[in-house]
């Protein structure tokens, strides 16, 4: 099993969610998260005076996977959360050691 | 019981119909009957409409048969002139009160900007100041401001005499006299229980108020409550309406005309020196005192960006501010007989738009993007600055002054900030006192000498410098440096004293925290949690806020 974890810009959410949906992903986490890459923010004026937008609003997009689910998954996600410009995002993938549905107390790749 | 009510419900049902009916067949008959009726009535207008008969266009509505005489038959003249005079001053004092009721609304507005361009860890506080300081300077004004201001004004004709208003204090320099002070209507007592008085009152309360509510503004997100409390009786009593009288109430700078020949002494039609560069240099003397927020410069003294958060919440008190003027500035002939109040609105509204445009443009071209809060502070600027001018000059200057006045904000909110190093969150130094300032000096530049015969006692209409009349603009001049200089001094010693005595600036520990709960009890969004947000992350301040001389209270809520 595989965990992805997309941060990726708050307007494109409904298109990467529908994307993973299509591929067969039945379930995923969301929050609402700032932070900053390589270009730190971008700097703005209020009144005449700079500021720092440094940490900007991103999504973050948590999603367990079956192994035979993992491509397709990231797939979809590169291909709706891309728009070439700074500011895309980025995913973290990681293994995942197991998964229990807390209703049931099933493990693995039972509980996804 | 079913059956009951079912029955009850249709006779009400027919009821109704029926009632319905009636009224339409009454509608029909009097439709049918009316040209008739109005035929000799107009051909005999002195004749009384018919009794029980209405009239839908007004036309016999307020008639001869108004006018109170002793015999109807033999009207005498003296009869029907009180009547028109009783009817003119009628117009007037409707007007004034009605003008004064706008201006009050402008204490909404004003809420609204300040509260806006604030954080919103503050808002309630914010809030709070601009909504007690209107109960607060209405109850010093009463105590003595208004007396102070307007004791000594004199028989005000467009009001029917405010003959009570009699007694200026009065000293005597270079062998003229100098009015410094009324001294009648204290708490508008007995000796003053008249109609005209009473509407004067109530017009240059809001008047006053408005000048009370601008320093709030500049000092808010760190001033302590008590503080405030203290000055908002200290501005209302004493320092508004001392200048207010050598303005408006027959005090020495309108007497400079009669008594030096400069023009028609120093004119200021509705308050842009009396009402808002005197706010302007009371926030200037405050906020300077006060010191900048935490976290508005660097370390190397550079200004940093703390925007307010709510740019909507600004943006319509603009616009009530904006509605609020047409009664500032119109009124201020408390007269509504004086048609000149067409022009004064008009012009009232086309410097605010000359201000909004050319504020905007200015951002745009410097920085690429308009700055919502800087189009407002245009419209602002521009409606401060023609409040002094606005009767004496023609719509092209009237815009012209409102342009100048929208990129003179700009300047003057960048330098404050970045030369002065003086924290106004608000931009009311800019807004109230740079445009104040600039307003009653460009009536001395434009006034188009058509409007104000006789004008403080002198003969002859009011004429700026560029229509012939240099004398006008000194005038001008020297009542821009006195309301500077004694408005400065009185309030900077008064903010010294404060901070003496009781302290103006809340401990750093609530200012990072927000004023809300420790300072007035309540939060503004209490079901929201508060973070510093996506924006305006900043280095602190380089060294703290001078400690108060008391321990703070045990902090109610976390820093978070």
């Amino acid at each position: 099993m595989k965990k992805i974890e997309a941060v990726v810009r708050p307007h494109l959410l409904e298109a990467v969610k529908n994307a993973l949906q299509e591929v067969g992903v039945v379930g995923m986490t969301i929050s609402e998260v700032k932070g900053f890459g390589r270009q730190k923010g971008h700097a703005e004026t209020y009144r005449g005076s700079e500021y720092k937008v440094e940490l900007v609003p991103k999504v973050k997009i948590e999603v367990a996977l079956p192994e035979e689910l993992f491509d397709p998954a990231m797939e979809a996600v590169l291909k709706t959360a891309k728009t070439g410009k700074f500011g895309d995002g980025k995913v973290f993938v990681t293994s995942l050691e197991d998964v229990v549905r807390i209703r049931t107390g099933e493990h693995g790749e039972q509980a996804l | 019981m079913m059956t009951m009510r079912r029955r009850l419900f249709v006779s009400f049902g027919i009821g109704a119909v029926l009632m319905v009916g009636v009224s339409a067949l009454r509608f029909v008959a009097h439709a049918q009957t009316a040209p008739e009726a109005a035929a000799p009535v107009a051909a005999a207008p002195a004749a009384a409409a018919p009794a029980g008969v209405p009239d839908p266009t007004g036309d016999n509505t307020g008639t001869a048969a108004d006018v109170t005489v002793k015999d109807a038959k033999n009207p005498t003249l003296p009869e029907v002139m009180a009547s028109v005079g009783h009817s003119k001053i009628a117009i007037n004092i409707v007007w004034t009160l009605m003008t004064g009721f706008l201006v009050m609304f402008m204490q909404a507005g004003f809420a609204m900007v300040e509260t806006g361009f604030c954080r919103a860890k503050n808002a309630a506080h914010t809030m709070a100041m601009n909504f007690m300081i209107y109960p607060i300077g209405m109850l010093g004004y009463w105590i003595c401001g208004f007396a102070l201001q307007m004791g000594g004004v004199g028989a005000i004709s467009a009001l029917g005499g405010t003959a009570p208003l009699n007694s200026e204090f009065v000293v005597t320099l270079f062998g003229h006299p100098f009015g410094l002070f009324g001294t009648k209507g204290f708490f508008l007592s007995a000796d003053v229980y008249d109609v005209g008085v009473f509407a004067l009152f109530l017009f240059q309360m809001v008047f006053m108020d408005t000048t009370c509510t601008i320093p709030t503004g500049a000092m808010a997100e760190r001033w302590k409550w008590s503080a405030f409390l203290v000055y908002g009786f200290f501005i209302s009593m004493f320092t508004y309406p001392l200048f207010a009288n050598w303005v408006w109430g027959g005090g020495w700078l309108s007497q400079l005309g009669v008594n030096f020949g400069l023009g028609h002494g120093h004119v200021d039609f509705a308050g842009s020196s009396v009402v808002h560069l005197v706010g302007g240099v009371a926030a200037l003397a405050g906020a300077w005192i006060l010191g900048p927020r935490i976290g508005k410069y660097t370390r190397d003294g550079k200004p940093v960006a703390i925007p307010g958060h709510h740019i909507p919440m600004a943006l319509v008190g603009t616009f009530i501010l904006a509605f609020g003027w047409f009664g500032f500035n119109p009124g201020s002939t408390l007269a509504g007989g004086d048609l000149r109040i067409a022009v004064v609105a008009t012009n009232t509204m086309l410097a605010g738009t000359g201000g909004a445009v050319a504020a905007m443009v200015y951002m745009m071209a410097r920085f690429g993007k308009p700055d919502p809060s800087m189009m407002a502070n245009g419209l602002l600027a521009g409606l401060v600055a023609i409040t002094a001018p606005c009767a004496f000059v023609t719509a092209p200057v009237a815009v012209l002054i409102g342009t100048i006045s929208g990129v003179l904000v700009c300047w003057s909110v960048f330098f404050v900030e970045g030369t002065l190093k003086i924290d106004d969150p608000v931009g009311a130094i800019s807004v109230h006192g740079v445009n104040g300032a600039w307003g009653v000096i460009s009536l001395g530049l434009f006034a188009d000498g058509v409007y104000g015969d006789g004008w403080n006692g002198v003969p002859g209409k009011v004429t700026g410098l560029f229509y012939g009349a240099p004398r006008q603009f000194l005038a001008q001049c020297i009542g821009t440096l006195t309301c500077i200089v004694f408005v400065f001094v009185t309030m900077a010693l008064f903010f010294k004293l404060v901070d003496v005595i009781i302290g103006n600036r809340v401990s750093a520990e609530v200012e990072i925290a927000g004023l809300d709960l420790p300072e007035v009890g309540a939060l503004a969004y209490p079901e929201f949690v508060l973070s510093p947000g996506t924006i305006g992350s900043y280095e602190p301040a380089p060294a703290p806020v001078p400690a108060p001389a008391a321990a703070p209270a045990v902090a109610r809520v976390s820093v978070t």
